[in-house]
């Protein structure tokens, strides 16, 4: 499963803990319930920390950590399944985290778009191929409307600038 | 996509395998040879759960060809040909029941 | 209507190359089904009994007479020379096939429309008044709104994979010709205080669970309409039931809350983003007012003397005149209904040399302008008085002049059995059948106003729920049958219609409904009263009674 971060692939650092495994050095990923049973200790460890934060849970209970946390990954059970979208905005835009936001699950390149405009920088993409043409597929459209968090222009600050410029 | 624990199926009675052909969406049906026909009367029937079965694992395995393959009851002819059981299928079969705007 | 700027034109550009692609990857077998089915359903595609379906999107129900034509020949070169309008103001067509529909997106984006969100869990076309901005009785041009709404819900990152579709519509009149209080969202623009605002109803829907929506906002002052649309979605994206397909609509999450819990949620998110980057000053709004090209009325007087003629001399043209014109905010010019209901047609049909003909009285008598309203007929907005003889003549020689709007053949249906792999019941010929038996014109006109909604299954494309005459197909052991709903209405009083009992067989249903219209004839205290008001007397009872009564 190809990691592709900030548009390229990337490799990961991070290992995965069952929530009875010691904690060993290194960059550990713990579950949302292992973080906030044990939060100060982890987050004191001297490692980076990342979380892996359900679909179903308030990303506001997480805010006690974000600034001390590396990576929170955001899961996509099924691309159908749009609230890690929703979690995202949250996330980068009310809560100001600025660690990796990662999508994983069903993550296939015709959502990739949607989700760099969400505010994800990191995607375990599903399939090899999706890897290859990452770029390719982010750059499907060149027109937003919506201002995110991702700071594009949007087609209104385009129209607002055309005006300015009498063009 | 049939689950691998959905390994039973009830039928009726005389079963074909139909779905919609990928390119195009025409009704087509699942033929012995494995292969796809416009025409129900050329379609393998099933009579036995396990026979329908057999019939959705080769519909499913081809659904590059042909998508959303499903068993729908047949008649057999006195020839043993199947013809289409239910309303809907007869639709399919011999398109709308209406005569279509313009064509009059 | 609204002109696309090089933005929107480039995004439509953009979409096309990417369905392209898509439909390429699927026909190589790089997606499969599992994947391909939601992005097709994006751009409209349905696969259903013999053939693609493509459902393309007309924003707010406009249309120029150059997209009709466009439609037209879209028609005729992709699918058999007709489309079926539908009760969101768009158009489907029936006979197309896959590995042409990108070349179809691209003939119709040339023309600055596509199937974009007409189908699949997104926010789907923004529906209003199809008088809009001609309509008497309104406070402001609606589709202003209609179209900021079209741009901020366009591709939404954050709302392209809800837990279900998601339907907008708004109204600006007095009376409600968008059926708002049944969509997801329902929008009232009012005005308080001289300021403009919205009355913000959720969770309303037809469907297996039907229900009203309710008002959880009586006033959003405009520039809060995105804000507060995005809390509303984005509590809808995170707390809807993704658990079960029956109930993941918003009218769900909304009743299983409770419309106050609901209410304060949104309002709780909509404070942290009120005042954020979606607020519409009036630069905002007045960008996209400027692409709205109003056309120049001819100043006129009302009631000219060709139409004073007309309606002295010609019985039939005044028939017409009564049932398919409304009276215009601007004097000297009308609205002109064109009845997409022949006796004996599928409802809402149109083929590809109507629509050019159409298109060609557009732009000879409508100043190019064309509305598709959501009971399936076509709008001309607007119409000088003096042409309304000679347009009369020219739309009945092609059959659009049928003079039973808002009456009892004026019947909403969805496709049916015919065509929809979802019906469990035909609908097109019991319309046809209905029509048939009621073809004197002057005989639904005594009538009066009366909307039969036919629907082939629980799915409610034909909202037969809100019909003053409700059917609802079923099948039972491979027979089709009908139930039957009395009350129904879908306007800012809506309500659910109430079943009479029994479903009854396909050959009964005519002779059925008749009966339900022979007890109103019957039962009325004067002709002033319509058919649901008698309903509404009188209870389902003395209906019910006679309906079944030669059994």
């Amino acid at each position: 499963m190809p990691l592709v971060k900030n548009g390229a692939l990337a490799a990961d650092p991070f290992v995965a803990l069952d929530d009875d495994a010691a904690l060993p050095d290194g960059p550990v990923i713990v579950s949302a319930a292992r973080l906030l049973a044990e939060g100060p200790a982890l987050v004191a460890r001297n490692g980076e920390i990342g979380v892996a934060w359900p679909n179903d849970k308030d990303v506001a209970e997480l805010q006690p950590f974000l600034s001390r946390l590396s990576l929170i990954t955001l899961t996509f059970p099924k691309f159908r399944d749009g609230r890690a979208y929703s979690q995202a905005r949250l996330l980068r835009e009310r809560y100001g985290y600025k660690g990796e936001l990662r999508a994983v699950g069903n993550v296939l390149r015709d959502q990739v778009l949607l989700m760099v405009r969400a505010g994800f920088d990191a995607f375990a993409l599903e399939k090899a191929a999706d890897a290859e043409v990452f770029g390719k597929a982010v750059a499907t459209y060149s027109v937003f409307y919506q201002p995110t968090g991702d700071r594009r222009p949007t087609v209104r600050d385009a129209r607002t600038a055309q005006a300015a410029t009498g063009v | 996509m049939t689950s691998p624990l959905q390994r039973k199926l009830k039928i009726s009675g005389p079963t074909v395998v139909t779905a919609n052909r990928l390119a195009d969406g025409v009704s087509v049906w699942l033929t012995a040879a494995g292969s796809w026909s416009e025409t129900i009367s050329d379609a393998a029937v099933g009579t036995t759960g396990d026979e329908v079965l057999r019939l959705l694992d080769i519909a499913h395995a081809d659904e590059n060809t042909a998508v959303g393959a499903y068993p729908a009851p047949a008649t057999l002819a006195a020839d043993g040909t199947p013809q289409p059981a239910n309303l809907r299928e007869r639709i399919r079969v011999a398109g709308p029941t209406i005569s279509l705007p313009g064509a009059a | 209507m609204y002109v696309y700027d090089e933005f929107d034109r480039t995004f439509l550009e953009e979409r096309v190359a990417e369905f392209r692609d898509q439909v390429a990857r699927r026909l190589s077998g790089e997606l499969n089904e599992e994947e391909f089915k939601p992005l097709r359903l994006m751009n409209g595609v349905y696969l259903q009994l013999h053939a693609y379906m493509l459902r393309v999107c007309i924003p707010y129900g406009t249309l120029s007479s150059q997209q009709l034509r466009a439609l037209g020949a879209v028609a005729r070169k992709y699918d058999r020379g007709y489309g079926h309008f539908t009760t969101r103001q768009n158009i489907q067509f029936n006979w197309i096939k896959l590995n042409e529909l990108p070349d179809a997106m691209a003939d119709l984006a040339k023309v600055g429309i596509h199937g974009l969100q007409t189908s699949g869990n997104c926010i789907r076309n923004t529906t209003t008044d199809p008088w809009a901005g001609a309509a008497a009785d309104e406070v402001e041009d609606p589709r202003l709104y209609a179209e900021v709404i079209r741009q901020w819900s366009t591709l939404h990152p954050e709302f392209t994979y809800l837990p279900r579709k998601f339907k907008i519509a708004i109204t600006a009149a007095r009376h409600d010709r968008a059926a708002i209080r049944v969509h997801d969202i329902g929008l009232r623009l009012h005005q308080r205080d001289g300021e403009t605002g919205f009355e913000v109803m959720v969770g309303g829907g037809l469907g297996r669970s039907p229900f009203i929506g309710k008002t959880i906002k009586d006033f959003l002052p405009k520039e809060h309409l995105l804000s507060y649309l995005e809390a509303v979605l984005r509590t809808y994206n995170l707390g809807g039931r993704r658990d079960n397909i029956y109930k993941a609509r918003i009218k769900i999450q909304v009743h299983e809350m409770g419309a106050e819990a609901f209410a304060a949620k949104v309002e709780a998110e909509w404070a942290e983003i009120r005042d954020g980057a979606l607020k519409l000053d009036d630069a905002a709004l007045d960008a996209i007012r400027d692409r709205f090209l109003v056309p120049d009325l001819d100043a006129l007087e009302d009631q000219p003397a060709e139409l004073a003629r007309a309606l002295a001399t010609d019985a039939a043209f005044a028939r017409w005149h009564s049932n398919s014109v409304a009276p215009h905010k601007a004097k000297g010019h009308a609205i002109v209904t064109l009845s997409l209901k022949p006796v004996g047609a599928p409802p809402g049909d149109a083929t590809a040399d109507q629509m050019d003909a159409i298109a060609d009285l557009a732009d000879q008598y409508a100043y190019g302008e064309i509305r598709v309203a959501h009971e399936q007929n076509l709008t001309f907005p607007y119409v000088r008085q003096k042409d309304l003889p000679a347009l009369w003549a020219k739309l009945q020689a092609i059959g659009v002049a049928t003079p039973n709007v808002g009456l009892l053949t004026d019947i909403i249906a969805c496709p049916g059995l015919d065509y929809c792999s979802l019906a469990n019941a035909r609908s097109i010929p019991i319309a046809q059948k209905l029509t048939e038996r009621f073809a004197d014109e002057a005989r639904i006109a005594d009538i009066g106003r009366l909307h039969v909604n036919i629907s082939g299954c629980i799915n409610a494309c034909g909202h037969h729920h809100v019909g003053h005459i409700g059917i609802l197909g079923v099948e039972k052991k491979d027979e089709e049958f009908f139930q039957i709903t009395l009350g129904g209405k879908g306007n800012s009083k809506a309500r659910i219609g109430e079943l009479i009992g029994p479903a009854v067989a396909e050959s009964e249903i005519v002779d059925v409904v008749e009966r339900l219209v022979d007890t109103y004839l019957n039962l009325r205290t004067s002709p002033a009263e319509t058919f649901v008001a008698a309903v509404e007397r009188l209870g389902i009872e003395p209906f019910k009674e006679r309906a079944y009564a030669p059994r």
